[in-house]
């Protein structure tokens, strides 16, 4: 059984995981020159499932309460098991009891409880909430090791290539918001990479706000990733001054000191989302998709990868499977 | 029945169409409201002139007449601007006008509200100015060619309802043929029947129900929710009093002395 995976983002990669590691024969093809500049390499890579509940739907949670254990076995050592701690300045502390309302699995913290989880941040907020069992890695650092772990077990992936051979068996369309159908819509995501050595953190921090609400996850050398914009729009141009203002007003809420940190970066991605913001696994006859990963996918990439890797080896259960991911 | 700029329509409520967990979802609740006009945020949904195609395909296809809106901008030039720009994109009139004065409240600028407003009018524009309570203001807004007002209620997404009854109802007074709806703070049904019951021809809402636990249920309740505050108001509500009046007759009743 031969496979060809279009798409060498994370919807492609630990597809082609999957199918590797259960014994498939598998070529992927990306059209870029390299893995960088996709969505997935603008992503914050949060598995942060119960927060996600806030506003996505149950599946969301069910889907993605998986992910960190998928990541941790197909990369040893890339994910980081520390919570998510969410946070709102004083005067939203409103925000906070919503999204309690909204979400599970976590505990209320109070000044002193915040000081021990992050001391960066003691004595700033007065309240916040814990999500002890989520986890996050570093999506760049993850793609390109999943890239190389998958070279090393056999796995072809030709870039600058977008043609699939003939002689698939199988083709799975995993372009993201590239896979032009009527019913996908883009929802554009603006980011910033900061790099400070005035504060540590050791956990995605999110930072609830009625209309501009943020998230800032540490990376390795002194960086932080400080996102993300949704705004209906598949343009991928530059990110705009205002979305730059807010993400950093929001940072500098956070703490001061991103207020002298260098701004090394700015991002953009086009999320692919369904009207229902959920992702699907689809076949119709030796072609499958995967999309529709919307914010979500790290999170809900190894699910996807999963029912569509029983797909196409012939799973038994494989048909309530590809049911359940439609819904 | 409730007549803006000529369109007869059934619903009293408008909804916006911004914060819901997904646009699926918000099609719910338009549908769940009953209502018949949508606002969309021109400058949130195609970030400058580029359209988010899909996202306006699925309000086009839920059958409700759409009011842009220019939600965020601060400047009498940007939000004439993203006016032009949103009856080229939506191929109509209407126009809900916001001018923000304050970031943090998210207060109208009076001012710039009233300058835009006089020139999108005479372009031929059909303004729906969200505007404070102010009477003066009103007056203003309503020389500058609107033939309608959009007061707040409260700051926007803030869900306190009804601040300033008194204002409300001082406006109703001062302007009984020019339709009035209210424009933001409202965070409950019971908030938008009470400003309904003051004669208010309609609410218009957003977070209130896309920020819901369930929006397409919150959209049905507010739904309810203003078809019972008009009912109300067309009844005749009772006046309060200051003293008790039993509802059962007192003549016949047996007389102790």
């Amino acid at each position: 059984m031969k496979t060809f995976i279009r798409g060498a983002g994370v919807a492609g990669l630990t597809l082609a995981h999957e199918l590797a590691m259960r014994g498939a024969d598998v070529t992927v093809v990306e059209k870029r020159r390299e893995i960088a500049g996709n969505a997935s390499w603008q992503a914050g890579g949060m598995l942060a499932p119960w927060c996600e509940r806030e506003s996505a739907e149950e599946a969301v949670l069910t889907l993605g309460r998986a992910a960190a254990d998928w990541w941790d076995a197909a990369l040893p050592g890339h994910v980081s098991r520390r919570g998510t701690l969410v946070l709102a300045p004083a005067r939203d502390t409103g925000e906070l009891e919503r999204f309690g309302r909204r979400t599970s699995a976590f505990s209320q913290l109070g000044v002193s409880e915040i000081a021990v989880l992050e001391p960066a941040l003691a004595g700033r907020f007065g309240r916040g909430l814990y999500f002890a069992g989520e986890a996050h890695l570093d999506p760049r650092k993850a793609l390109l090791a999943l890239r190389d772990k998958l070279l090393g077990i056999g796995v072809r992936i030709e870039f600058d290539r977008w043609a699939v051979s003939a002689a698939a068996d199988i083709e799975v369309d995993c372009t993201g918001i590239s896979d032009r159908r009527l019913e996908l819509r883009g929802v554009r995501g603006e980011m910033l990479i900061l790099r400070t050595g005035e504060i540590s953190l050791t956990r995605p921090v999110r930072l609830l706000h009625p209309r501009i609400p943020i998230y800032v996850v540490p990376r390795t050398e002194n960086l932080f990733m400080v996102g993300a914009t949704m705004i209906e729009c598949d343009a991928a141009g530059p990110i705009t001054a205002r979305s730059a203002m807010e993400l950093l007003g929001a940072a500098y809420a956070l703490h001061p000191a991103f207020g002298e940190a260098e701004l090394v970066e700015t991002g953009v991605g086009v999320r692919p989302a369904f009207a229902d913001n959920l992702p699907r696994v689809e076949r119709d006859g030796r072609h499958i998709r995967i999309n529709g990963l919307y914010r979500h996918g790290f999170l809900l990439a190894p699910a996807m990868a999963r029912q569509a890797a029983d797909i196409i080896l012939g799973n038994p259960a494989a048909k309530e499977l590809a049911l359940e991911a439609h819904r | 029945m409730l007549v803006l700029y000529g369109q007869k329509l059934s619903s009293r409520l408008l909804l916006g169409t911004a914060l819901y967990p997904s646009p699926a979802v918000m099609a719910d609740a338009v549908k769940a409201s009953g209502t018949e006009i949508v606002t969309v945020s021109l400058r949130r949904e195609t970030a400058g002139g580029k359209s988010g195609g899909q996202f306006w395909s699925l309000i086009q296809s839920l059958g409700v007449r759409v009011l842009p809106n220019t939600a965020g901008c601060h400047s009498v030039s940007e939000a004439v601007a993203t006016a032009r720009m949103a009856r080229e994109v939506f191929g109509t009139d209407w126009i809900k006008l916001e001018v923000i004065g304050n970031h943090d409240t998210l207060q109208p600028d009076v001012f710039g509200l009233v300058e835009a407003a006089r020139i999108l009018a005479s372009e031929g524009f059909e303004v729906f100015p969200y505007t404070t309570d102010d009477l003066v203001v009103a007056e203003r807004l309503l020389d500058a060619g609107c033939k309608l007002l959009m007061p707040w209620c409260a700051p926007i997404g803030s869900a306190r309802g009804p601040q300033n009854p008194d204002a409300l109802r001082s406006l109703r007074g001062h302007f009984p043929g020019v339709p009035l709806i209210v424009d933001a703070g409202i965070g409950r049904p019971s908030h938008a029947a009470s400003v309904m019951e003051l004669g208010y021809d309609a609410v218009l809402l957003n977070t209130a129900v896309a920020k819901a636990g369930d929006p397409v249920a919150m959209a049905s309740a507010f739904g309810k929710a203003v078809e019972a505050g008009r009912e109300a108001y067309c009844a005749g509500l009772l006046e309060p009093r200051d003293m008790a009046v039993p509802s059962t007759p007192m003549i016949g009743m047996a007389a102790f002395s």
